[in-house]
């Protein structure tokens, strides 16, 4: 029984103690993402409304990916840990999926603008 | 006699006849018992955890549908056939009041999770109706932003810029409100029978799939708002 009284406690999904909360987010992880998420959403957004010159579209994908790190990693808490690896596994295949989609597409895209419609670079999709 | 053999009240040295039917009998039982106590934490634990599991996989095809509309979106938005361009529709202070009601109502979703996490029920079930009145609040934007578009001549019919958008944003927009409805769901389920293992692994996927619709809209304010008035 000693054993079965082990598994209990050491699985208790809900224990104050147990396994699940040494690993359990907590308000601090949020604390810092929400602070996090707010900074890298004000920065970008003031310099496209103060029209500066930085605010070129590779420093908003910048801060935009940013964010999206900061998201993840804080609030759907996905890390290395043993737990969590087919959650990371299939998270990074997405992210090359979506690579693959976008990059693709405007890759692809581009050339067919280039090659196919005249002028069309005046209006093309890298403008 | 002295030596009949017999169970003693310890359980030790059950020297009678089949005693040894006794001590298994006793002992399959225990072993029983345990299993059964092992199996089922063991059960939960799994079944938990594969439900988490499948409800991430589905998260991130829905990713992959996204990535699509984005796709989409970023070959059509200089297609605007002589109608307004993406610069001279875009409210940013607007989007930036919508964009914070979404990040805020994230914190929140979050704080409802701490709350269940220590079994608050009249906490998490709180954190949720805030939730759900920040989302509903970004709702509400949304829809009178695209109300006021399509008023003033710039609905979806008008170009493939506008086809684009608002395929890409009311889908996420359609999303939100499945969120609202799944969290709708979720509070009067707590109110009604708890916080039970059932529903607290639905709200782990109900906070999976708010926080995964905050990480989109940061694809959308950045992709189609912030990218369209800076150009």
């Amino acid at each position: 029984m000693n054993v079965a009284n082990e598994a209990v406690a050491g699985h208790a999904p809900h224990g104050s103690h147990g396994a699940h909360g040494a690993h359990g987010p907590t308000h601090k992880q949020y604390a810092i993402g929400f602070a996090l998420a707010i900074i890298l959403t004000v920065i970008p957004f003031a310099l496209v409304m103060s029209h500066t010159l930085a605010a070129t579209p590779l420093v908003i994908a910048g801060f935009a990916l940013a964010q999206i790190v900061v998201h993840v990693v804080y609030f759907l808490h996905v890390d290395t840990s043993e737990e969590k690896r087919w959650n990371l596994m299939a998270l990074l295949y997405t992210a090359v999926m979506v690579f693959i989609v976008l990059g693709g597409s405007l890759w692809i895209m581009h050339h067919l603008y280039v090659n196919m419609v005249p002028h069309a670079m005046h209006g093309g999709v890298w403008k | 006699m002295s030596n009949d053999p017999v169970l003693m009240q310890d359980g030790s040295l059950a020297l009678k006849p089949g005693y040894a039917d006794h001590a298994a009998d006793a002992l399959r039982d225990l072993r029983q018992r345990g299993d059964a106590v092992d199996f089922e934490v063991e059960h939960h634990h799994d079944v938990a955890s594969t439900i988490q599991l499948g409800f991430w996989i589905y998260l991130m095809s829905d990713c992959l549908l996204f990535s699509g509309l984005f796709a989409t979106y970023a070959l059509l938005n200089s297609h605007t056939a002589g109608g307004p361009a993406g610069s001279q529709l875009f409210d940013l202070p607007n989007v930036l009041i919508e964009t914070m009601f979404l990040l805020f109502s994230s914190f929140t979703c979050g704080l409802a999770t701490l709350a269940m996490n220590a079994d608050r029920r009249n906490a998490t079930v709180g954190w949720l109706a805030v939730t759900f009145l920040l989302g509903l609040g970004f709702i509400t934007i949304e829809v009178r932003e695209f109300a006021h578009m399509v008023a003033i001549g710039a609905g979806p019919d008008r170009s493939a810029f506008l086809s684009s958008f608002f395929t890409l944003v009311a889908t996420h927009g359609l999303h939100v409100t499945c969120g609202l409805i799944f969290m709708a769901v979720m509070m009067v389920a707590v109110l009604k029978k708890g916080l039970t293992p059932t529903n607290r692994a639905r709200l782990v996927n109900l906070s999976l799939f708010w926080h995964f619709l905050d990480i989109i809209w940061v694809g959308v304010f950045s992709l189609v708002y912030l990218f369209g008035v800076a150009h």
